[in-house]
């Protein structure tokens, strides 16, 4: 049985960005707030021993325990899904920050192509453009109307960038609060090679700081170090905006947020048309807890939101036969193998230096930005010169044909260890009919909840997408002059295991249609207007830039549509 | 080569460098460094005797003696020693393997060993329900039995070309069977096994005096590259490993 707690105005699941945001405006305006984190809390003493790259990066120190939950996945429907047993293709967070506490920092809003990419799409190639089965669909928002949420998350964590308004990313209403990162010789010689091939390079956008910074919220961080312990590690200098340093402590100084860790949300309690609250364990304890609430914000990672919705049984499942129901629909993912990799015999660069979000970026062939009239592909991707830190047992690049052990590979090794610099592309996922979430029918976590279950594979739009800018990445490379130089652009079946993007999407998208979207515009669900999803699971797709600074903004737009609910309530379009 | 030790914050000047760097200025500053936990306190910057002494870490938590000697000479086929330094075995590299498997990753303590277990596609990833520290063994076990059955020897007196025909049978998985498990799967932990002994901190055993990072100028724990990141030449730096951090 479990024990029931007094109601409360507001409970959030999951505090990483968009549970933080939330709190922390939330509580700014008054409303008590409890926060569920299922995971420890954390703050940046932790670090103490966080230059560590087997603790961190090989043994996932701040990762999710898979032993007591996973996913399942399969390629597709003929496929038995097995369980991700250890990880591999992307990561999940856990803890006090989430995801927000072990990402690298890179900062990219998404274009405005992104956000009306049906109807874009349709102006400008027509509708049989959009080849059968894909679901690509507008998001029921602007790029314009996001525009000062985005402004806000920048100012909030202080993110570095250039001055100059780039001419291939959408306008900006007020420059970046702090300056871009510092450049590296690797980084000139991208940014060089591109503006010779006419390309409009930039430094990327970071959320480690350029320079110290006080936000609007009186919060003061240090700059970065560019220590090259980033993703995956946390920051012990608190330079990388992260939750437990930015809105976190907002929210707790207000003395309106009940933060509880260590409690594993396993249900959310609903009549059907309003959520009445949620049960969660105490996984210190083992207790059940029932925690009534006249409001009930999800904000825990994509694949939780998503699963908590199904084995909660509210909104409606998505039925990939007939693409109805919502729930779980329009998974995406992100394009990444694109590569292109320099040798540089007689160059050595300074690569184990660096930060999480330190490199430069072309857009030129990002969303529509170019002309899709004789390609089989939408969308794009960034293509980029990145710096996070080569470490010494993930980073061992060597020269195809080289063995990958013994006296060669040990040669190799270490004679390009210091001498390889590599051109990467980060490509749009865009979903179809049949890649989705739903529920395992055989595997269960630990609390003998299903598991979440994953049907994806790679397509020919992201097999074209890949090669073609790898292909672009490639002439850039040979622009920076390698030695020699190596192009992978071949793509079979998504595989599980390798490491490629903790840019999981979509499961409760947003948009204008009830019929074909779970939240609304604010995030608002539509089958239960007092439940606001909060997070990448609103991607309608995936853009070609990383998602944080799109999550960002979201997040601060539900939580302006929650405090206009608490005061008006109803649906709010 | 430019030099570099004195472009690095040393021990002793650490707090001129969080004051250079922001860090320990007022007002609501979260960096948990304030707390002083990382740079210990002041008395601890003496320089401390080096007293030549036994590494106590260099014994055994898994494997029998059998099992070390062989993980030995594989590992160091993976990574031999040649004119660019030592190889896995002077490294200590077996001793980080047995102490790994001895470790909670050994038994996969975070990886989700819920049954029905069945192979999969290559698409999947590992879908066995034996652990590692299980793998490994099997696999060692195997190495003993193939260079028995095919040498008539034990893999340590192999020579050094036998080895290594041995190691690539084994990473192949097509010649020889491992009841209850494939060669490749063993082979794949011994190799990134090998090159995390390698380069992983000294601490767990392996990268002995840090001469694996030595032998590639990585410089280990570093605090900050702040001053240097725009540098166009290369910069060679005496590494640092985490223990530095404990030496106050």
């Amino acid at each position: 049985m479990s024990k029931k707690l007094p109601k409360v105005p507001v409970v959030i699941v999951g505090m990483g960005w968009a549970g933080g945001i939330i709190a922390s405006e939330l509580t700014k305006a008054g409303v008590k707030v409890v926060g569920l984190e299922r995971g420890k809390g954390r703050s940046t003493s932790d670090y103490y021993m966080a230059h560590d790259e087997l603790r961190y990066a090989l043994r996932y120190e701040m990762m999710q325990d898979l032993s007591k939950e996973t996913v399942t996945f399969r390629n597709n429907e003929k496929m038995r899904a097995l369980p991700m047993r250890t990880y591999g293709s992307f990561l999940l967070g856990d803890g006090l920050g989430g995801a927000g506490s072990h990402w690298n920092g890179q900062y990219g809003r998404f274009l405005p192509y992104d956000f009306e990419i049906r109807s874009k799409t349709i102006e400008r190639y027509g509708e049989k453009k959009i080849p059968k089965g894909m679901t690509i669909q507008d998001w029921g928002i602007t790029y314009d109307e996001l525009e000062p949420y985005f402004d806000k998350y920048e100012k909030m964590a202080g993110i570095s960038g250039e001055a100059e308004q780039n001419p291939m990313v959408g306008k900006r209403s007020n420059p970046f609060p702090t300056p871009p990162m510092k450049v590296t010789p690797g980084m000139k010689m991208f940014m060089d090679a591109a503006k010779k091939l006419n390309y409009h390079p930039y430094i990327i956008p970071s959320a480690n700081l350029s320079e110290m910074y006080k936000n609007p919220d009186g919060i003061e961080r240090a700059a970065c170090q560019y220590c090259a312990f980033c993703e995956r590690f946390g920051c012990e200098y608190g330079a990388k905006a992260d939750p437990v340093v930015t809105v976190i402590p907002v929210a707790e100084k207000t003395g309106n947020l009940d933060l509880r860790t260590h409690s594993n949300v396993t249900k959310i309690l609903h009549d059907g048309k309003k959520a009445t609250g949620v049960v969660y364990v105490n996984t210190i304890t083992g207790e059940e807890i029932e925690q009534p609430a006249d409001l009930v914000v999800m904000t825990s990672y994509v694949l939780n939101n998503v699963r908590l919705l199904l084995t909660s049984k509210l909104g409606k499942p998505y039925d990939p036969a007939s693409g109805k129901g919502v729930i779980g629909k329009n998974y995406a993912y992100q394009v990444n193998s694109g590569k292109a990799v320099g040798f540089f015999d007689d160059k050595e660069f300074n690569t184990f230096m660096g930060a999480g979000a330190l490199g430069a970026e072309i857009s030129d062939f990002n969303g529509d930005n170019f002309d899709h009239s004789n390609l089989n592909f939408l969308h794009g991707a960034g293509i980029r010169f990145t710096q996070t830190g080569a470490r010494p047992i993930a980073t061992n690049p060597v020269p195809k044909g080289t063995p990958s052990w013994g006296k060669d590979f040990k040669q190799q090794s270490l004679k390009y260890a210091n001498s390889t610099l590599t051109l990467a592309s980060q490509g749009a996922s865009l979903p179809w009919q049949h890649h989705y979430l739903d529920l395992d029918p055989t595997y269960k976590d630990a609390y003998g909840t299903p598991l979440l279950r994953i049907t994806f594979d790679w397509e020919d739009q992201d097999r074209e997408l890949n090669k073609y800018l790898a292909e672009r990445a490639g002439e850039i490379m040979k622009e920076m002059n390698p030695t020699k130089m190596e192009v992978s652009k071949e793509m079979k079946s998504y595989n599980i295991t390798p490491y490629q993007s903790t840019h999981n999407t979509g499961g409760v998208i947003m948009g204008a249609d009830p019929s074909t979207s779970a939240v609304n515009s604010y995030l608002q669900m539509w089958d239960a207007e007092n439940v606001f999803v909060v997070g990448a699971s609103a991607f309608a797709h995936n853009g070609g830039y990383n998602p944080t600074a799109t999550v960002g903004a979201l997040s601060y737009r539900a939580a302006e549509g929650i405090l206009k609910y608490i005061k008006q309530g109803g649906s709010l379009v | 080569m430019a030099d570099t030790n004195s472009k690095q914050p040393k021990s002793s000047s650490r707090r001129e460098f969080l004051k250079n760097s922001g860090i320990a200025l007022g007002g609501l500053v979260v960096g948990g460094v304030l707390g002083g936990s990382l740079f210990g306190s002041k008395k601890a910057e003496v320089e401390k005797v080096v007293e030549k002494s036994v590494n106590y870490n260099q014994a055994l938590m898994f494997f029998n003696q059998e099992q070390f000697q062989l993980t030995e000479a594989a590992c160091e086929r993976i990574f031999p020693q040649d004119e660019h330094g030592p190889g896995a075995k002077e490294l200590g590299v077996a001793f980080y393997i047995d102490h790994q498997l001895a470790s909670p990753w050994g038994i996969n303590a975070k990886d989700y060993m819920t049954g029905p277990f069945y192979p999969g596609e290559p698409t999947q990833g590992m879908q066995t329900s034996l652990k590692r520290a299980e793998i490994f063994t099997l696999g060692l076990q195997g190495l003993a039995d193939y260079s028995k059955k095919k040498y008539n020897k034990r893999f340590t007196d192999l020579t050094e070309a036998e080895q290594d025909e041995t190691l690539k049978v084994f990473e192949a998985g097509k010649e020889y069977q491992l009841a209850g498990t494939s060669t490749t799967g063993f082979f794949s932990l011994l190799r990134s096994m090998t090159i995390e002994g390698v380069y992983a901190d000294p601490m767990y055993g392996g990268n002995k005096d840090m001469q694996g990072w030595k032998m590639r100028n990585y410089p280990g724990n570093q605090m900050s590259f702040a001053k240097d990141i725009e540098k166009d030449e290369f910069m060679k730096i005496e590494p640092k490993s985490l223990h530095d951090h404990m030496g106050h």
